[in-house]
């Protein structure tokens, strides 16, 4: 048996900063490897790097990406693009309710669906890293699990089939890591409402004050409206309150 | 890639034993070890399910959650000055180190940068905040093994460094001092020869540390060749920092990619260790806080005169976009995936701590030890509750 090493230490100089050239070489590199399975990618030069593949070619990608040096497991979690139907709950509550907004927009590299997954693999070697999305259709609501690739992803694909509903094919054990077994419903989608929120409104809205100009421009009336708006608010409060 | 030694191949060997023992002989008596969650060894309310055959661990599974703050879904009803306060608390013994990457991703949506002498601060502080976190470590890993006068030692000099967090910010343990565009505040007069003296203090404190524990025969038989993590199987799992670094693979974020942080002014080293054993994982720490130490010293010789804020509006609007920034925290790789709307607050926010990963190899590395070794093992892996379960 090799007896245990002595301490060493590395001292190696920083390597050059990976440019443009790199990152589409490692599309490139990519689309060799899994063909039109690579849907779209986008490069903000020197600085990161986007791919987006077909749901069916989830697991082949990181099997590609890993053959190409991306070696090192970052992390693996869902999106929501749903806007959220209850807004921030700082709204003025005394102004009229807006139309919540219900289009769905998917950020980088676009999508088809309302959830995407999307993960980060990094090369250790060129020190640069690449955030794989993929879109996860409703029926069948899953993708392949990355756990035979990276034995990593197995606690964020439990988090994410916890926190989204995301299913994970081939995943040995997705039991929940957080949340008691039988809760009910999915807390990071956007149309889980965060129900502290709801109960009680956000204690800042309380302190707002409309700006002065806003008022009338009699002295008198300028002074008032600030307490008459401030009482208006703590009215709406109060039912809330008793709810809770 | 690398090729596995002996001691590597040995501990693969010892794996799969463990498995097929498990396999074969369901028969006989074994025993389940319930470990927390109050148990003093898991640095907060960590529980360890193991089943154990005799002494050896054939099965063990960490079971976290109980702690967990939903900081993910608090975010996207923050704004994003606002989010800064929660995740202060996630590794709340380096909490500033925490604000930082995700202050530096809402500077890169909206393409502005801190002006020097804030990057040089925020440098600083982060360092300090390196060196709070892994000086209590240090002592810790001490009183697992039944040492108690290091943890003494760790508590009072770490004190130190807490109060010159404190002189700077005004928080002992959650600073909130990070802002988009810069800092809060200037460093208060005397800071600076203040924060010479205790690097002082702090370098005779690793010495102190070396020579009690590292050097103790004790310490060394319970931990060299102890919890070998191939250099393979750290990067399957995500394993990050100084757990990476002792396995062997020199990739440090403070020096391998370009942020608008001041860590390339100074003069300093990436320290790995070859072996990948709990002993490697502690003696890299113990290294990491020296070359910190050097680093503030260094950095507090050129610190630029000049604004530490730069111009943004009062009511901060983040365009839409995307962006991933991670940095190397005290615990290893923490890094925040900020989508925004071009709103006031985040569309959605995944942090990606550090001890997720870095606890998840938990199974793996604890398959075929003895039961004493399972403290050994957990200790040098270091994690922090709130950095698991955020």
């Amino acid at each position: 048996m090799a007896p245990l090493s002595d301490v060493t230490e590395t001292d190696d100089q920083p390597l050059a900063l990976p440019g443009d050239g790199l990152r589409e070489g490692i599309v490139d590199d990519l689309r060799r490897r899994i063909g039109d399975a690579l849907i779209d990618s986008h490069i903000s030069p020197n600085d990161d790097l986007w791919i987006r593949v077909e749901t069916g070619a989830w697991r082949q990608t990181a099997e590609a990406l890993k053959a190409a040096g991306f070696t090192f497991f970052s992390f693996l979690s869902g999106l929501d693009w749903l806007p959220s139907p209850y807004g921030k709950g700082e709204e003025d509550p005394t102004a009229e309710p807006v139309e919540p907004d219900t289009e769905i927009r998917q950020g980088v590299t676009g999508g088809a669906t309302r959830f995407q997954v999307f993960a980060r693999l990094v090369d250790l070697d060129r020190h640069v890293g690449v955030t794989i999305k993929a879109d996860v259709p409703d029926e069948p609501f899953a993708v392949d699990s990355w756990t035979t690739v990276f034995a990593g992803a197995n606690w964020h694909e439990r988090e994410t089939h916890e926190m989204f509903g995301i299913g994970f094919n081939g995943h040995p054990d997705l039991r929940n890591m957080y949340l008691p077994t039988d809760f009910e419903g999915y807390p990071l989608r956007k149309d889980f409402p965060l129900l502290s929120r709801m109960i009680k409104p956000w204690p800042g809205i309380v302190d707002v004050e409309p700006m002065p100009e806003q008022g009338t421009a009699g002295e008198g009336s300028a002074s008032d409206e600030p307490d008459a708006a401030r009482g208006e608010s703590a009215a709406d409060d109060e039912p809330a309150g008793e709810q809770s | 890639m690398t090729t596995l030694s002996d001691r590597q191949q040995l501990s693969y060997i010892a794996s799969q034993a463990a498995d097929a023992r498990l396999n074969v002989e369901l028969e006989t008596e074994g025993m389940t070890l319930n470990i927390g969650p109050q148990h003093p060894a898991t640095h907060g309310t960590l529980r360890i399910i193991c089943r154990l055959d005799g002494e050896q661990v054939v099965w063990a599974e960490p079971s976290c959650g109980y702690m967990h703050r939903g900081y993910e879904k608090l975010t996207e009803v923050r704004t994003f000055p606002q989010v800064t306060t929660l995740v202060n608390r996630i590794d709340w013994l380096g909490s500033f180190a925490n604000e930082v990457p995700f202050i530096l991703a809402a500077e890169k949506l909206m393409e502005i940068e801190a002006p020097p002498r804030a990057q040089v601060i925020r440098t600083i502080l982060f360092e300090l905040s390196r060196i709070a976190n892994v000086s209590l470590f240090l002592g810790d890993l001490g009183v697992q093994m039944g040492a108690i006068t290091p943890v003494f030692l760790a508590f009072r000099d770490r004190e130190y460094v807490l109060n010159l967090i404190e002189g700077a910010t005004g928080g002992r343990f959650h600073p909130n001092f990070d802002r988009i565009g810069g800092l809060k505040d200037d460093l208060p007069k005397g800071w600076i020869d203040e924060t010479r003296q205790v690097m002082v203090k702090l370098r005779e404190f690793c010495d102190i540390i070396e020579d009690l524990l590292f050097g103790n025969e004790i310490f060394q038989s319970r931990m060299r060749g102890i919890g070998i993590i191939p250099a393979d199987v750290a990067k399957d799992y995500g394993l990050s920092g100084a757990n990476l670094r002792a396995s062997g693979v020199d990739h440090d974020l403070r020096r391998d990619q370009q942020l608008p942080m001041a860590w390339d002014k100074a003069d300093w080293k990436v320290w790995t260790h070859p072996d990948g054993d709990s002993w490697a994982r502690c003696w890299v720490r113990l290294q990491e806080t020296r070359e910190s130490c050097k680093i503030v010293e260094q950095l507090l010789d050129q610190i630029p005169a000049g604004p530490i804020m730069t111009k943004v509006p009062r009511i901060i609007k983040v365009p839409a976009g995307e962006a991933w920034v991670s940095t190397e925290n005290p615990l290893g790789e923490m890094g925040y995936y900020v989508v925004s709307k071009g709103d006031l607050g985040p569309f959605r926010v995944k942090i990606r701590s550090a001890s997720f990963n870095n606890i998840s190899i938990v199974p793996w590395a604890l398959k075929g030890v003895y039961v004493p070794d399972i403290i050994t093992i957990l200790a040098s892996l270091y994690f922090i509750l709130g950095d698991i379960d955020r």
